[in-house]
């Protein structure tokens, strides 16, 4: 294998790598922002919501990823839709986010302390302004160190996608290998991007989850 | 939409089997990974400098890297030893390193958590370090970290369906089948999925029970240490 | 108060000399020099940061000192080959925070060290425990976790547990400093009673009225150095404008 043929083995493996970015943030969009519907649901006055959000998650954190993916994937053309790759990797990993990340920032937001809540109401806010303005600020910095190491975890589950056909640094590598036939070689280069993305972030978690129980406050 | 769940009758014999091989990886890699991990915990705390850097690598080079390319590594990686293991082997080896660093993690934050004027005590007893382990530090940091424990070996159990890619037929590849073969893949799928949410609350329970039985002054008392 | 010291001219059983003990840029001993002969009460008074706690921490090892001799029950603890087992199962040490081992039972605790170090069976160490905790009055707290007990109950267990190990020196590290003023009676009553059966002891302590009582010699220091030293009077008469200041405080 000459230099010119691996530039170009070594380029496409970051195309892959760049769209397991790409469908990590469509993740974290689209998951996030489920996941704050989750996490308002989960506490939130009317029963019957808390309920069907409790049942929710509970039906998500018991189900394998690679399920959803396939139950997306292969699923619903039998309803009649047609799924890409892409949207269905999108979907699941939205889903697995959702659940996961609101069940996280739920427990964030209820660690804000109960004397905050109850100053908010004694200010005459009403339970929106209370939120907006005084409980969930608070609860995004406590909420920071642990979603920042969550998305380690999202970036390593697109990795799934792969199974499915979406091309992202798995399937590349895959494909490669299809040419090349050297697995072991490939499969060790993909790990040495998948860590070179993921550490850092685990480094970042680790420092933001000091510095915050530096400034606790009561 | 016309569902029908009927075609999984008649193909119970496999997904039990499915089920079953489920429950033996999760099972063979929780107790092999635990032990690992606990190792690796003491290891990284030792005194012994090129044990420290090896364990510290290990676990930052599991927890960030994905469980799918860990196995493929794995699985590879067996065949060019020229060894040539079962896909269940591989499976069970793939999820024993992963769970191992996880382990690592969680009992070296339930190792830091024991207060420094026990250790001290114990020390000044005359006790030895490895009695020190044993008798101090293990059982008290088993009990403080088991919640977070019990979480990573569901999560296992879960993660235990990415095996069915190097034909470990475990319950997701008897489901692949089931659907490639029957054309329902909405019904088998769902069915699949509740079997997995039954699985990982049955395992929880059995986890709650055997706290129970470990941790009698948790028993008996009802509190945190 | 009972003075049942050996020949004085007995090799002391405790010895520092010249101790010198730095942490980063703090000089917190700066040459301690102490002999306590067998049978002795040596209660180690002063205002924080005198150093007091780490004299008695370098006796057991708990800290490495910078220069200097101790020498313990002729075990010579500066040096780095020490034999840190045969030390430690002649010296027993209790501390400000009793540090019960939270998940075993009371008995469980004073049984760990006989079991693991000595090797002694159970049923002998079970015995063990509880002629200690009878010796301390907690015989009824045995099968009991140190949770369910109060400050002064944890301590005096933790005074069984290091008695179990019979050692032939007792250090005391400001045991009573953590407790409410009405359990710190228990614990001191525990304490006088070993002094009365002759064990050799060396106390840091805030409690006046008991080192006057009980102590056979009073230690003043400060500023990491020992600037007093002689029996009760030395609290009636003080020599030093330090004690004399430190005196004034207390009161």
């Amino acid at each position: 294998m000459n230099a010119s043929f691996a530039m170009g083995y070594l380029t496409f493996l970051l195309q892959g790598a760049l769209w397991t970015v790409g469908l990590s943030v469509i993740a974290l969009l689209w998951g996030g922002a489920s996941a704050l519907v989750v996490a308002l649901c989960r506490i939130s006055p009317l029963r019957s919501l808390r309920v069907a959000t409790a049942l929710y998650i509970q039906l998500v954190q018991g189900t394998p990823v690679l399920v959803i993916i396939f139950l997306i994937y292969f699923g619903l053309p039998s309803l009649g839709w047609s799924v890409s790759p892409l949207l269905a990797a999108s979907l699941s990993l939205s889903i697995y986010v959702s659940a996961y990340l609101g069940e996280s920032w739920r427990a964030s937001i209820q660690s804000v302390p109960r004397a905050q809540w109850e100053t908010a109401e004694c200010l005459a806010l009403s339970r929106l302004q209370r939120m907006s303005k005084v409980i969930l600020p608070q609860a995004v910095r406590i909420a920071t160190p642990p979603t920042v190491g969550f998305m380690v975890q999202i970036i390593k589950n697109t990795s799934l996608a792969s199974i499915v056909g979406f091309i992202e640094l798995v399937r590349a590598g895959q494909i490669i290998n299809n040419t090349i036939f050297q697995p072991f070689l490939i499969y060790l280069l993909i790990a040495i991007l998948y860590f070179g993305m993921c550490y850092p972030l685990s480094i970042l978690s680790r420092r933001l989850e000091i510095r915050g129980s530096d400034k606790a406050y009561a | 939409m016309n569902l029908d769940f009927s075609v999984l009758l008649g193909r119970e014999p496999m997904i039990i089997q499915g089920l079953f091989l489920t429950i033996k990886l999760t099972l063979v890699a929780t107790l092999c990974g635990f032990c690992v991990g606990t190792f690796c915990a003491i290891g990284k705390r030792g005194s012994i400098a090129w044990l420290r850097r090896v364990c510290t690598c290990y676990v930052e080079a599991i927890r960030n890297t994905p469980l799918l390319v860990q196995i493929f590594l794995v699985y590879f990686g067996i065949s060019n030893l020229g060894l040539s293991l079962n896909a269940v082997t591989v499976a069970m080896i793939a999820l024993t390193i992963n769970l191992g660093a996880y382990t690592a993690e969680i009992m070296r934050a339930g190792f830091d958590s024991i207060e420094r004027g026990q250790l001290e005590a114990a020390e000044t007893l005359g006790l030895s370090k490895r009695q020190i382990y044993w008798h101090v530090i293990l059982k008290q940091a088993l009990e403080r970290v088991y919640p977070a424990l019990a979480s990573q070996f569901v999560l296992l159990m879960l993660a235990s369906s990415i095996c069915s890619q190097i034909s470990a037929e475990e319950l997701t590849a008897v489901a692949n089948f089931i659907q490639s073969d029957t054309y329902r893949p909405l019904e088998t799928y769902v069915v699949v999925g509740l079997l997995y949410v039954l699985l990982s609350l049955a395992l929880r329970a059995l986890l709650w029970l055997v706290g129970l039985a470990l941790f009698t002054r948790r028993r008996k008392l009802g509190t945190l240490i | 108060m009972p003075d049942v010291r050996a020949n004085p001219d007995a090799e002391p059983i405790v010895s520092l000399k010249e101790v010198h003990k730095r942490f980063g840029d703090n000089h917190v001993l700066r040459g301690v020099s102490l002999d306590v002969g067998r049978g002795e009460v040596v209660a180690i008074i002063g205002k924080s940061g005198s150093g007091k706690s780490t004299a008695l921490r370098c006796m057991d090892y708990l800290e490495t000192i910078d220069s200097g001799a101790i020498t313990v029950c002729g075990h010579r603890v500066d040096q780095h080959d020490v034999d840190l087992k045969a030390l430690r199962l002649d010296i027993g040490i209790v501390f400000q925070s009793y540090n019960l081992f939270p998940h075993l039972t009371v008995e469980e605790n004073i049984m760990l060290a006989p079991r693991s170090v000595k090797k002694m069976p159970k049923s002998e160490a079970r015995q063990l425990a509880h002629r200690m905790l009878g010796q301390v009055g907690l015989l009824e707290k045995a099968s009991q976790y140190p949770e369910q007990l109060s400050g002064g109950q944890q301590q005096r267990a933790a005074i069984a547990r290091s008695l179990a190990m019979e050692p032939k020196v007792m250090l005391f590290d400001e045991v009573t400093s953590a407790l409410d003023p009405q359990l710190t009676g228990e614990v001191l009553r525990v304490i006088e009673d070993l002094a009365a059966k002759g064990m050799t002891m060396i106390m840091v302590t805030h409690e006046m009225n008991f080192a006057r009582r009980v102590a056979s010699t009073i230690v003043f220091m400060n500023d990491g150095k020992i600037w007093e030293q002689g029996d009760a009077s030395i609290l009636n008469n003080p020599q030093t404008e330090a004690l004399q200041d430190f005196l004034r405080n207390e009161l």
